[in-house]
């Protein structure tokens, strides 16, 4: 579902951000994505949403070499690619519903259609009550929910997820990390980047660790083999 | 990775199927969305009154100048179009002609094809009418010898101002004609008046158009980057380009909309408050001259410009800065 061949990204200011990172996830894989900051992690999942584009390398997404997304064919890409970012990106000036709901109207659903669908995603994160109110009206947690909701709600093939549990307690993390694995059941390739350590030792998935741009580890369990941490020096 | 042949989609559990629509159905919801963005972009910007009031003002203001301009100009055409009703050529005779022959001249000229009629007034007529409403008949008297000279007086038939002056000359020639005088020299001016207006407003128009499309342009601008976030976080999810322009072309379309209808009010306000006196002066020169307003045609026309020009300014104003929100 994503393939990475030898991917590098050298930014304009000569900073090599990824250096000839090769990596498969398939179809309903979940996988963490670690490593400290300037690892390489955002500018990993930007290749992916095609936000940058690779300096080097293939890329494979949904069958589709990224190389041949033209400029006007990146909206109808994404909607593939369901994202849930730390700081949520959601919009104030409008009900939970409405930011929910968004995705199904970009991509031109009908009313009716777009409410089953909606109330499907809110249910399936427990929001459902909240429907109507103002995401500034909820707390951290629910507002990342509600993040979660919008980028499963057009029922993507992947789902990209930046620092989930950036700023929850355990017991929310915990409730998030659930959420993600239903998804992965479902065949939805889940790739979570993420600090987290405890999280990551928490589950039995697959990690990919970057240092310096350079994949560095890509395995199941490298935290509890590696008790010392040291897979990287992010400082924990 | 590469099962063309089998798609990954149909191996897939049902929920992670991506949806399918009709075109229909997108045609339906395609409609449906551009119905709530057009009334979105409207709350929006009854949102915030003021700075709207005062940017469709601005824009009812640059188009009622022209279009006020236009509606004075088309009065005055209407005024000078009652002028072969008055137009005459005085023919002032030489005093050597006998009142026969001027008779006679009358009578051959109101032969012409290009003349509706003539009257004859003689020598005496002339001074009797003179002192009767000038009141310098005692003048007159003092000087003992009658001053004026025998007039024929040639309505002419044709309606356009180059024929009535080809007439005149033509009527100048004839050999009792000591002087021929077209009675409408004001309508001449008139005319080189009403064709250089005719120009201002073509200039006008084209001047506050764009100053319009400005306007409208920068609003716009001030709108896209206030709403920075939201497109960044659209263009995330999947939005288009279309997508992302929409809610800012209906507010230019509102823009338009507005601003021509404020100024098709003012217009109609101005002509109400100059009909009393109009009507007064129209009626001390006995005529019935009414005043007209922008009419039909001009009115859609202006009202398809100042819409179009929203577009445009719309438009323009974001294909500047759509590519430059870009997530990253």
């Amino acid at each position: 579902m994503i393939h990475f061949h030898k991917v590098s990204k050298r930014y304009d200011n000569g900073k090599d951000a990824l250096l000839n990172v090769s990596f498969e996830l398939d179809q309903g894989e979940l996988t963490f994505l670690t490593g400290h900051s300037g690892a390489g992690k955002s500018t990993l999942l930007k290749l992916i949403m095609l936000i940058e584009r690779p300096s080097g390398g293939r890329m494979v997404i949904c069958d589709q070499d990224v190389a041949k997304v033209g400029r006007s064919a990146i909206p109808y890409f994404r909607r593939q690619i369901g994202m849930v970012f730390q700081n949520h990106q959601l919009l104030f000036d409008r009900t939970v519903y409405d930011n929910v709901a968004l995705p199904l109207i970009i991509a031109g659903y009908r009313p009716r259609e777009t409410g089953r669908r909606v109330r499907a995603a809110l249910d399936k994160v427990g929001l459902l009550d909240k429907e109507a109110l103002n995401p500034i009206a909820l707390s951290g947690g629910e507002q990342q929910r509600v993040g979660i909701a919008r980028a499963v709600v057009n029922k993507p093939r992947i789902l990209i997820a930046d620092e989930p549990t950036g700023n929850l307690d355990p017991g929310l993390s915990a409730e998030i990390m659930d959420l993600f694995d239903q998804f992965s059941q479902v065949g939805v390739t889940v790739l979570i980047a993420t600090h987290d350590l405890g999280l990551i030792a928490r589950y039995d998935h697959r990690l990919l660790s970057l240092d310096s741009g350079r994949l560095i580890s890509d395995g199941m369990d490298q935290i509890a083999a590696d008790p010392h941490h040291q897979i990287y020096t992010g400082g924990y | 990775m590469n099962q063309k042949a089998t798609p990954v989609k149909n191996t897939a559990p049902k929920g992670a199927t991506a949806a399918r629509t009709t075109f229909k159905q997108r045609f339906e919801s395609w409609r449906e969305h551009h119905k709530e963005v057009a009334l979105e972009s409207l709350n929006r910007l009854l949102a915030t009154p003021l700075p709207t009031v005062m940017t469709v003002l601005v824009i009812a203001i640059a188009l009622s100048l022209p279009a006020g301009l236009y509606v004075m100009l088309k009065n005055a055409e209407a005024i000078s179009d009652d002028w072969d009703g008055s137009a005459q050529i005085s023919l002032f005779l030489h005093f050597k002609t006998s009142a026969e022959q001027g008779r006679k001249l009358a009578d051959t000229l109101a032969q012409r094809g290009d003349v509706k009629r003539t009257e004859y007034i003689s020598r005496q007529q002339a001074l009797a009418e003179f002192e009767e409403q000038s009141g310098f008949g005692d003048l007159l008297q003092e000087l003992g010898e009658n001053p004026l000279p025998a007039v024929v007086v040639v309505y002419p038939s044709v309606t356009d101002l180059d024929a009535a002056e080809a007439l005149r000359l033509d009527l100048a020639a004839q050999g009792e004609v000591d002087l021929a005088q077209l009675d409408a020299q004001w309508v001449q001016r008139l005319y080189a008046i009403l064709d250089l207006g005719r120009r201002l407003v073509v200039a006008l128009s084209i001047g506050l158009a764009l100053a319009v499309l400005l306007v409208i342009i920068n609003t716009i601008r001030l709108a896209i980057e206030s709403r920075r976030d939201e497109i960044i976080i659209v263009k995330l999810v999947g939005g288009t380009d279309a997508f992302v322009r929409r809610p800012f072309m209906y507010t230019g379309l509102w823009y338009g909309l507005g601003g021509c209808l404020i100024a098709l009010l003012l217009i109609q306000t101005l002509l109400w408050w100059l009909d009393g006196p109009v009507q007064a002066l129209s009626e001390l020169y006995r005529s019935q001259f009414e005043l007209s307003g922008l009419g039909l045609e001009v009115t859609f026309l202006m009202l398809t410009g100042s819409i179009l020009i929203g577009l445009v300014g719309a438009r323009l104003a974001v294909s500047q800065h759509i590519r430059s929100i870009e997530p990253g």
